[in-house]
């Protein structure tokens, strides 16, 4: 069963991961870059996670662990030096 | 899969299966919102789906599959440390969004920064930028 759940939840993750790129691509401002990027990060993390969860092992813990500390100072980083360079400023 | 469908292994394996397809669809979820709504403030309300309640199935099917009680702690900080980090990224992306308007204004259903705004930006108005006011 657990190969199951692996194909499934693989499949779901690369479609996620697609949409996320995608938008990151396409995003028309930085700030909606910056916020694909953290899901793509959030994406990441859960991928790690149903590795370890199917293998059974814990060798990217430490990781997944490290990526809730601090995975949230790039986007702070940006935002907090983002500045509106739009003449209509609706086109979101 | 054990062939005895009624051991708690298995129950244990079938929950965590559940876990973890429900985390990952949280993801395609947060996916699909970032696709398809229309501006930055509707976009976070999905980009979080999967940084909380995904993170947490995933975590709680890892700590369901190792099958040790000393993995549960490590989760336990892996996940708090999330919710205490991404309010924070939230927090600055919707404040950045909104002094750059990156919203449409006439989806919000009440603004109750509005008038905060307009009030700091009377009282600069009145102190007619003496001491140079950064005017954000």
């Amino acid at each position: 069963m657990m190969n199951i759940v692996l194909v499934v939840t693989a499949v779901i993750f690369s479609l996620a991961a697609a949409g996320a790129i995608v938008r990151i691509s396409r995003g028309p401002s930085l700030l909606d870059r910056v916020l694909a990027t953290d899901v793509l990060l959030a994406i990441l993390g859960g991928a790690l996670c149903v590795d370890m969860a199917v293998n059974r092992h814990l060798n990217n813990l430490m990781l997944v662990v490290a990526i809730s500390i601090i995975g949230f100072i790039g986007s702070v980083t940006v935002a907090r030096f983002v500045a509106d360079r739009r003449e209509q400023p609706n086109e979101s | 899969m054990n062939p005895d469908r009624t051991s708690p292994d298995a129950w244990v394996d079938m929950l965590s299966a559940v876990f973890m397809i429900v985390g990952a669809i949280m993801s395609l979820g947060a996916a699909i919102g970032l696709l398809r709504f229309p501006d930055l403030l509707s976009r976070m309300h999905a980009a979080t789906k999967p940084q909380v309640l995904g993170l947490f199935l995933l975590l709680a099917s890892i700590g369901l599959q190792m099958r040790t009680w000393w993995v549960w702690p490590v989760l336990l900080v892996a996940w708090i440390f999330q919710l205490l980090t991404v309010p924070v990224s939230a927090h600055m992306v919707g404040r950045a969004g909104y002094r750059t308007k990156h919203l449409h204004r006439e989806l919000l259903t009440s603004d109750e920064l509005e008038a905060v705004v307009q009030k700091a930006a009377a009282r600069a108005a009145r102190e007619d930028g003496s001491d140079g006011g950064r005017g954000d």
